[in-house]
């Protein structure tokens, strides 16, 4: 029997509404809320702890670029270094007044560490117990210079830098046990009996300081045996011109034995600290991704049982007129969208974090647009990575198969 | 409407579920395929409904050559075309009637509004137009094979296909649906019935018995008027 031919009309697949292809994703996680939410907090705690690191070492950038702005990095210390024979070296005593005469220069001071004069919160303790606290002549322009504020009381002026009077650098008063400054707070500088008149905050370009006292010069000298011989220069300078600064400070503050002399410039040293913790901020992403990579593979467990379960559904699908395309893109948008709810879940669980260390440690807090961008599209690639295969073999089952299935 | 000619089909192993079988259903039909388990009745129904493809033989579907037409092309006759009921209903739980009537649409490519309206509507033909917003689970038997017939209607096919459509139902629920499936047909579907059920056969017009993958015997009540292909020639 042959039929003759009668022409039909074309048929063609009716494309489905991209709101349809998400209803028909999302099929899957209402009916299992509590798999797909413990597929999705895989990907979510991968890409949290992602954002997190990313987050929490932008932050701390962000902090350090606002203290160094605020201090200023235009800072350069000489310090007295050691002679060729391996000895404590020693500037001239005019080596303030020389370099204050370079051009650029805008500010000097400096420091006499006397090394002999031990410091006590009475005379009681007994000598051994130093407390390792250095014993510094100041002038009086020093806390200006290296950016150093008091948490109580005043610094020296023209009057207190004649009489045994001291300042306390932060971890030298907790040392001493010094908390509020009051005009009866005294402690013993090399035997003798120094008021005390302020307590400094920790300085950031000069950490020397926190465990030093801090005396008058002229009271130095006349007391306590200080020779006069600056130990550390302190000078701000010409940001623009701090190089050239630089290259002849060595033989200004000593033109005898320049090679004695230590130049550093102290906000290269946070900026170091800042370049170790990015390197550990790196591995930490590793390991981030790990975890996100452990995600995947929870989400492409949960799609392959989803297929294996739903055999039936996927039988009528087809009998309902799905395309093999239409089975896939189901799938597939199902898997996108368990590791997209993950991935969006994670990026406000990281930026959470990182807002609340933040807080916790005053610092501004910071999410690079580019971590919540590649949050989301590394969660996307891992979603459609996951879902492809399972939601090919969806594709490829046999409708009669499908529907026989249990 | 259905025309099938020398259809074989066998599985991988040798196995004949359909051994050469020719039938020919006409527009407005009501037709029972009877037969024991194993005489490829639902082989039968699988090939008619495009969801599986003859070994051998052609079949003509609303005259459309199948076999020449590609897995998409299938879908969408299948889409348009023909409506499925099984015996175990296959209804989407925690879901209401209405829904899982209107996403029987979804690949239909009508709007969820146009989706919806239709369902209420074929809920409304099947008696269910008072459990539109109940789930499966609230539902008895025959009240869920009708939401899976009125799924199977919504989209208006020409054919509809109900594989033991009584099977998992008590009598009296399954009275009611065999009554609901005679409605349908005078209201102009065409409809074949899979089932093992002689007392059920045996109260439709037309009953094509079948064993061990051949028809044995074909009862036509009334032989109706070729609407459609005429017969052009006798095999040379």
């Amino acid at each position: 029997m042959s039929l003759v031919e009668v022409a039909r009309p074309k048929l063609s697949p009716a494309r489905m509404r991209p709101r349809d292809v998400m209803r028909v994703g999302a099929v899957g996680l209402r009916t299992r809320p509590l798999r797909a939410f413990l597929s999705a907090l895989g990907i979510a705690i991968g890409i949290a702890a992602m954002v997190g690191v990313v987050g929490l070492s932008s932050s701390s950038g962000a902090e350090l670029d606002r203290t160094l702005s605020a201090l200023g990095t235009n800072l350069l210390t000489v310090s007295s270094g050691t002679t060729l024979m391996g000895e404590a070296a020693q500037m001239p005593k005019d080596a303030e007044a020389m370099i204050e005469r370079i051009g650029p220069v805008e500010a000097v001071s400096s420091i006499g560490r006397m090394g002999d004069v031990k410091v006590y919160r009475s005379e009681q303790i007994p000598e051994a117990q130093t407390g390792g606290i250095a014993t510094y002549a100041a002038r009086l322009d020093l806390p200006a210079t290296v950016g150093a504020t008091l948490r109580d009381g005043t610094w020296l002026n023209a009057a207190t830098e004649r009489y045994p009077a001291a300042v306390l650098g932060s971890s030298a008063a907790q040392r001493l046990g010094v908390g509020a400054v009051s005009p009866d707070t005294q402690v013993v500088v090399g035997g003798m009996r120094f008021t005390v008149v302020g307590v400094l905050n920790p300085v950031a370009l000069a950490t020397d300081l926190d465990a030093g006292v801090l005396v008058g010069w002229p009271v130095a000298e006349s007391r306590l045996g200080f020779d006069g011989h600056p130990t550390t220069l302190y000078t701000r300078s010409d940001e623009a011109r701090l190089e050239s600064v630089r290259q002849v400070l060595a033989a200004t503050a000593n033109p005898e034995a320049p090679n004695e002399v230590d130049v550093s410039r102290p906000s290269d040293a946070l900026a170091a600290k800042q370049a170790t913790s990015q390197a550990f901020a790196n591995l930490l992403l590793g390991v981030g991704a790990v975890a996100l990579l452990v995600g995947g593979v929870g989400v492409a467990n949960t799609m392959v049982i989803s297929v294996l379960e739903r055999r039936a559904e996927i039988g009528l699908r087809r009998s309902l007129g799905a395309t093999r395309g239409q089975i896939r893109t189901q799938f597939l948008a199902e898997s996108l969208l368990l590791s997209a709810l993950g991935g969006g879940g994670g990026i406000l669980l990281g930026t959470g974090v990182t807002m609340g260390y933040a807080l916790y440690s005053g610092w501004p807090s910071v999410v690079p647009a580019w971590a919540t961008v590649g949050g989301l599209v590394a969660t996307l690639v891992i979603g459609a990575a996951a879902g492809l295969y399972p939601a090919i073999r969806a594709s490829r089952l046999s409708p009669t198969e499908a529907l026989s299935a249990p | 409407m259905i025309a099938l000619t020398d259809v074989s089909r066998t599985y991988p192993g040798g196995v004949a579920a359909l051994a050469s079988v020719s039938l020919r259903i006409e527009h407005g039909e009501l037709v029972a395929i009877v037969g024991p388990s194993g005489s490829g009745k639902s082989t039968m129904l699988n090939v008619v409904g495009t969801l599986d493809r003859p070994t051998s033989g052609t079949i003509h579907i609303d005259g459309y050559d199948v076999s020449k037409l590609s897995d998409n092309r299938l879908s969408a006759l299948r889409a348009t075309t023909i409506g499925f009921v099984f015996q175990s209903f296959h209804l989407a739980p925690k879901v209401p009637a209405l829904d899982n009537v209107a996403d029987g649409l979804i690949y239909t490519g009508l709007g969820r509004a146009e989706r919806r309206r239709r369902a209420a509507g074929a809920l409304e033909r099947v008696g269910l137009g008072h459990r539109m917003d109940h789930e499966p689970h609230e539902l008895s038997g025959g009240e869920r094979q009708r939401v899976a017939i009125a799924r199977a209607v919504a989209g208006d096919p020409r054919l509809l296909l109900a594989d033991e459509p009584t099977g998992a139902l008590d009598s009296v629920s399954g009275a009611g649906v065999m009554e609901l499936l005679r409605e349908l047909n005078a209201s102009g579907t065409t409809i074949v019935i899979i089932t093992h059920d002689r007392e059920i056969a045996a109260g439709l017009p037309r009953q094509v018995r079948m064993r061990d993958g051949t028809i044995i015997s074909d009862t036509t009540a009334v032989a109706p008027e070729p609407s459609w292909p005429a017969e052009t020639g006798v095999p040379g």
